[in-house]
């Protein structure tokens, strides 16, 4: 076994695991820091089913986005919906035998990598040129897009120029998955991906890609607009009103 | 101090997105409050001993408290989607009136503080030390939002702003940094009962006369009772109501209101103010205080109904949150919404047939209807979401030949704050408050120029208040701003039908 894919495994599990604790803490942390007052942005749905309704287009179709400016609406979406398919297709080195979905995603995912690294090229125009934008980045915006597009690109590059060996992939990534390691083909290009994929995946719950929770938590979209049918009252509220009877 | 220089940009046919013009509001700030008026508030004095480290534990306090504050500043990923949608930046063109930059003002402490980024590559993630520079930035700048939820309505979050807003007014008081203006009008109302500081004894004196007017007009007795036990209504309306122009004329249009209609109703000394400051600044104690006042009056007077007279942030207050800060209501009636928009009140006596009007006592004005921010992006009126926009301009209709809509992408949800909310309407900050109302003045202009309109019927004190001062900044007349109350005063027919 090489020292490429003992490295490599053990970065795996510390990033799955750095990533996964964090993410967990970040929600409970959210779930437990009480939202004393009804503050959803109105008009807003009235019922529990109305704003279900409401986040699935905010998460699917990023509908206040589309609102504000048909540019960034564009290239995010654009970039959003192909990272979704791309994700799907690489669904296919974890699982044996593949899901019948996964294998009729393929095609799709081909394209979606491309539209992927042109969305993110697009949005990171948008830094430099922009001067409104320009002027509210801060460097890791930056970074966080170089290290998108790098991961793309790097992908994307062993499907065009230099293939890897896939089914050593595969085996890899199953072996990670059971226990059971299996050598990674040493292949420049694959490095690469897997190293700043690990970064992505550490990195996820201590910066601001936390917005993908985040818009779960949020008043502003997840609360019915039902205030005075519904007597709303936070733990700390009720402790302050008891204290004063 | 020489007093600062007011200019109105100039109005143009199409809305501009400014060049940004680093610092060019930096200057722009309220009156700090003197020690006695923020003691009254319990807040300390002045800027305190130690105010750096007081205030990091008072910012991690809220983020215990408020889960929006702790996700709006985790999940701001600098899309930019909000940063040419506050009004305050269309206006003045300062960078740090985009929406975003002016969380971030907060999120760079945060960061610095609580988050394992910020501690360890500040520079990395636009993490920064709370100075006095950054605290001086969030006096200026916090006080330059009007709160008033526009760009919430684009993030694709739904960061709203305000919160963020006032977590950080909120943090300044406890150090001893407070707006004069806002914390000296909270004084008053725990003192006398309303924001104007008008002592029972006046409101009643200035009841008196409006009834003696309303008989000239009228011929008739149209009461405006103050204090009346038993009756079934108690109102409770902005204390501008009572005699500011044109908020006056408002209230007589509830008062007429009420005598077609027959409702024995009342005002209350105790609770002679529907504005709630305690929004403004961000405290869920003061906020609960002043409402406090309502309940406590109701009680007293034995009223069955709760109406709220025309006010925007007032109307917030009591609508989204008078049920959690001063319910339950089970000693009112359940068969009407608890509280009641004035609106919705006379809405629904004109759907049952129960007024009638003449329209064409209205025929001089062309009308066009400004949404204040709180009605529409923070409450509700009758049963369906959208009703604050629906009802108010089906009374216009009601009472009005002549209604026109202005710009899409300036009404409803996407409407401008009048430039003076939040806890902005003081003179020094005139120069803001005048720039502030360009995309407003804008879209007026439009509606100006193809359909002649003269009269902006709007249902805020505030935005009454705030366009009555700043309308002549661009050559308009002041009095073309009015209630949508004050429209159906015109053309309300009473006596036997
Ligand atoms: S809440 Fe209103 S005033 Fe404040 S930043 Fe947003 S748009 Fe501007
Ligand atoms: S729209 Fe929301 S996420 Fe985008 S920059 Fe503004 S506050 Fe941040």
């Amino acid at each position: 076994m090489s020292a490429a894919t003992v490295v490599f495994a053990l970065l795996f599990y510390a990033a799955t695991l750095l990533g996964a604790a964090g993410l967990a803490w970040r929600i409970r942390d959210y779930a437990r820091t009480p939202a004393p007052l009804k503050i959803p942005t109105t008009p807003a749905p009235t019922t529990t089913g109305g704003v279900v309704l409401r986040m699935l287009r905010e998460v699917a179709l990023f509908e206040s986005l589309f609102k504000a400016n048909l540019w960034i609406w564009l290239f995010g979406w654009m970039f959003h919906v192909a990272l979704a398919l791309v994700l799907a297709r690489h669904l296919r080195y974890f699982t044996e035998p593949v899901w019948f979905w996964v294998v009729w995603v393929q095609p799709f995912g081909l394209y979606a990598g491309l539209a992927m690294v042109g969305g993110l090229a697009a949005l990171w125009a948008r830094r430099f040129l922009v001067e409104r934008i320009r002027y509210i980045s801060t460097p890791s915006d930056h970074m966080m897009l170089a290290l998108l597009l790098g991961i793309g690109v790097s992908g994307l590059s062993m499907k065009f120029m230099s293939h890897t060996d896939i089914v050593a992939v595969k085996a890899f990534a199953l072996g990670l998955i059971f226990f059971d390691w299996q050598p990674l083909p040493a292949h420049p290009g694959l490095f690469v991906h897997l190293f700043l994929v690990i970064v992505l995946i550490a990195i996820f719950p201590y910066s601001k890609l936390l917005h993908a929770p985040g818009l779960f938590f949020s008043p502003g979209r997840n609360q019915a607009d039902n205030p005075r049918e519904q007597r709303h009252l936070a733990a700390w509220a009720a402790k302050l009103e008891k204290a004063k009877v | 101090m020489a007093a600062a220089e007011i200019t109105a940009p100039p109005l143009k046919p199409y809305p501009v997105i400014p060049i940004l013009e680093v610092g060019a509001m930096a200057n722009s700030k309220p009156y700090v409050a003197n020690a006695a008026m923020q003691q009254a508030l319990g807040f300390p004095g002045e800027l305190v001993e130690g105010w750096h480290d007081k205030a990091i534990a008072k910012l991690g306090d809220l983020l215990q408290n408020y889960r929006g504050l702790k996700v709006y500043l985790d999940a701001c990923v600098h899309c930019g989607a909000c940063t040419d949608k506050c009004h305050y930046f269309l206006g003045t063109g300062d960078p740090k009136n985009m929406p975003v930059a002016r969380q971030d003002l907060l999120r760079k402490v945060y960061r610095r503080y609580f988050t394992w980024a910020g501690k360890w590559f500040p520079k990395l993630v636009g993490a920064e030390d709370l100075s006095k520079e950054v605290l001086d930035d969030w006096y200026s700048y916090f006080n330059q939002c009007s709160e008033c939820r526009r760009c919430s309505v684009f993030c694709p979050y739904g960061i709203d702003t305000a919160e963020i807003t006032m977590a950080a007014k909120e943090i300044m008081d406890s150090i001893g940094l407070g707006s004069k203006y806002t914390n000296e009008i909270i004084g008053k109302v725990h003192k006398v009962g309303n924001n104007l500081g008008l002592p029972g004894p006046a409101l009643l004196d200035t009841l008196q006369s409006l009834e003696e007017d309303l008989k000239e007009e009228t011929g008739l007795d149209i009461r405006l009772p103050l204090d009346e036990k038993g009756a079934a209504v108690m109102l409770i309306t902005p204390s501008a109501d009572f005699f500011a122009e044109p908020h006056v004329y408002s209230l007589m249009g509830y008062a007429k209101v009420f005598h077609a209609a027959g409702i024995p109703w009342t005002l209350s000394t105790h609770a002679s103010e529907a504005g709630n400051f305690g929004l403004f600044i961000g405290n869920y104690g003061q906020m609960q205080k002043i409402a406090m006042r309502v309940r406590e009056a109701a009680l007293d007077l034995g009223a069955r109904r709760l109406v709220v007279g025309e006010c925007g942030h007032a109307w917030r207050v009591a609508y989204s949150f008078w049920n959690t800060l001063i319910g339950p209501f089970d000693f009112l009636d359940p068969d009407y919404p608890l509280p009641q928009h004035i609106c919705e009140l006379t809405y629904d006596l004109i759907q049952r047939g129960a007024l009638t009007f003449d329209k064409s006592a209205n025929d001089r004005y062309v009308v066009t209807f400004h949404d204040s921010c709180n009605v529409a992006r923070a409450s509700r009126m009758g049963g369906l979401p959208g009703g604050q926009f629906e009802i108010p301009r089906a009374i216009v209709r009601a009472v009005a030949n002549k209604f026109v809509e202005m710009n899409p992408e300036a009404i409803r949800e996407k409407t401008f704050c009048c430039g003076g909310g939040g806890g902005l309407l003081s003179d020094e900050l005139l120069d803001l408050r005048v720039k502030g109302a360009l995309p407003r003045m804008e879209a007026l202009q439009a509606v100006v120029d193809t359909d002649g309109v003269n009269f902006m019927a709007t249902i805020c004190a505030i935005c009454k208040a705030q366009f009555s001062k700043v309308l002549p900044y661009y050559k308009f007349n002041m009095s073309m701003v009015g209630g949508v109350h004050q429209l159906v005063s015109n053309a309300i027919r009473l006596g036997p039908k």
